[in-house]
């Protein structure tokens, strides 16, 4: 099949500014889509696999680790109770209706194990720490920190971001655990006190009906999570533009991109998890 | 182990290959070009003197010169190798043996000045804790601020923070040093102390350097004076016989429009010079 030719009577010039404008800001913003996409992948991978080429920082690495696993322990065993607490009351109120309240450990500690303690975990620690990251970084580059860093003879991705996306990842892990132990013992709190249940055949159903593949999916997760977090906070500050204002914007974006990724991601490992172990 | 002391006079290089070259170079963000077909040198012992109004390309043409931005287009020679084409992690060992002061000094905020000033000593790992503590204060004391080993540097005033950020260039005593609006925001009294210092590293060490300034009383001052060691304060030079080894570049909209003596600048019949000088 034959085409006309561009520009011919076939095609008729485009005379509206406006449609020309609207055209290039989307070839624009497309282009700039996939090149951030892009180097946010490099900038991901390249800080993931310096941690197997010197030097590296392990003194960071602890730093970090102190940094995002003690400091954000408070706000993840808060979350985590509470989180367990509504699960045990909602779940109460519907279970009695089919006269099944005594599943509800069942019921908190498979949904704390398994979603609510590791994506919860996630989005909280995110809003804690993808920020402080973003804004410090951000900080750092504006004040051409970064910059003296590289002209003293330093990687700054070595020296400040593989450090903070191990501690992450090993952070999260542990914090997910406290997380799920918490959510449970907040659960079981609201059986006994509020809902006035036995306590023992809480424990005895939030621990019986569990299976290996859960405990794994909740563990595999918040590893993800973890790397997650820390490449996009590290990754907005150290492209930080425009002073004092672009740390404001950087911030904002690293914590709404980690917080989407995290809960699309957890959506994605479930879908494959669910696939392998039925 | 044999560590360069501060008060060491560098080798210089081997016959008179320039320690800086820049042949044609062009840099562009997202636009006009920023700086286009730019070429001088700078040769050993030799301090040139890059002037011009704010917004022109100066210190993108510093941080070209340390590989901290690549060019476009030309080529740029440190030490008489082309680091347009090394990678970052072959720059580090360049860049190691190069000292930058920036604007607005680019101090570490999260570490002491001891750490600041050692930030490279300590990324070494090599030299042990005495040794680093020996040369920071030998350092500190040429910038005259021994006091200042233990504070941070929100305790110190601009001009303090400045000959910190000297102190942090000169530890490893460099082959070359990038002066980046060393007296930028200061007043006239500090300005006046912090070029004395680049006229004592000058004339004491007899290190190679490019500063960028706006200021043309700092690039007077700097031409018609010489460090006296014994005195250890800064005298004027015979009237008529400025210091051979300071000369001066200007850039306008990113064009390099003079490269000369300062008898040349004095004379020359380039408007936008003259304009600037008046």
């Amino acid at each position: 099949m034959r085409y006309p030719v561009l520009g011919s009577a076939a095609y008729p010039p485009i005379h509206r500014p406006a449609q020309i404008m609207a055209l290039n800001r989307l070839d624009r913003t497309a282009r700039q889509t996939v090149l951030t996409v892009q180097d946010y992948w490099l900038f991901a991978g390249r800080a993931l696999l310096d941690l197997f080429r010197p030097p590296v920082y392990w003194n960071d690495l602890l730093l970090q680790s102190d940094i995002i696993g003690v400091g954000s322990a408070t706000i993840v065993l808060l979350s985590g109770f509470f989180t367990g607490c509504v699960l045990a009351l909602q779940s109460a109120s519907t279970l009695a209706a089919f006269g099944a309240t005594a599943v509800t450990g069942q019921f908190v500690s498979k949904s704390m194990i398994m979603e609510l303690g590791p994506v919860l975990t996630g989005i909280m620690v995110s809003g804690r720490n993808a920020s402080s990251m973003a804004s410090e970084l951000g900080s750092m580059v504006v004040t051409e920190q970064i910059d003296a860093m590289r002209a003293l003879g330093v990687d700054p991705l070595r020296k400040l971001v593989t450090p903070r996306i191990y501690a992450s990842i090993a952070m999260l892990f542990f914090l997910t655990i406290i997380s799920d132990a918490c959510g449970i013992l907040g659960g079981a709190a609201v059986t006994v006190y509020l809902n006035h249940q036995n306590g023992t055949q809480y424990f005895h159903m939030a621990y019986e009906r569990l299976r290996s593949p859960d405990i794994v999916q909740g563990l595999v997760k918040p590893l993800f999570f973890g790397y997650i977090l820390s490449s996009i906070g590290c990754f907005y500050g150290m492209r930080t533009t425009g002073g004092t204002q672009g740390v404001g914007r950087s911030t904002i974006s690293a914590v709404v991109s980690a917080s989407v990724l995290i809960i699309f991601v957890d959506f994605l490992i479930t879908h494959v998890l669910l696939t392998l172990f039925g | 182990m044999n560590v360069p002391s501060i008060l060491t006079v560098p080798e210089p290089l081997a016959d008179s290959t320039p320690v800086v070259e820049l042949r044609q170079v062009t840099i562009a963000f997202d636009g006009p070009p920023v700086l286009e077909n730019i070429s001088f040198t700078v040769a050993p012992g030799e301090t040139r003197i890059l002037l011009g109004p704010a917004g022109v390309g100066k210190s993108v043409l510093l941080k070209l010169i340390n590989g901290l931005l690549l060019p476009d287009r030309g080529h740029v020679l440190l030490f008489g190798e082309d680091i347009s084409a090394l990678k970052e992690d072959e720059l580090f060992s360049l860049r190691a043996r190069t000292g930058m002061v920036f604007q607005e000094g680019a101090l570490f905020d999260s570490l002491t000045v001891r750490d600041n000033v050692a930030y490279q000593l300590i990324q070494d790992r090599a030299i042990p804790d005495d040794e680093i503590d020996r040369r920071v204060r030998q350092a500190l004391s040429f910038v005259g601020l021994e006091e200042t080993f233990s504070l941070y540097p929100a305790s110190l005033s601009g001009g303090m923070r400045r000959r910190v950020a000297i102190a942090r260039a000169l530890i490893n005593n460099p082959e070359l040093i990038l002066y980046d609006s060393p007296t930028g925001g200061l007043d006239p009294v500090t300005s006046t102390t912090i070029i004395e210092l680049v006229m004592k590293e000058r004339d004491v060490h007899r290190t190679p350097s490019l500063l960028v300034t706006h200021r043309l009383q700092d690039a007077f001052t700097l031409c018609t004076h010489r460090f006296d060691a014994a005195k250890n304060s800064m005298l004027p030079l015979p009237q008529g016989q400025p210091d051979p080894s300071t000369t001066f570049l200007m850039l306008e909209e990113g064009r390099l429009i003079f490269d000369g003596s300062l008898h040349d600048l004095l004379h020359t019949d380039n408007r936008f010079v003259r304009e600037f000088l008046e």
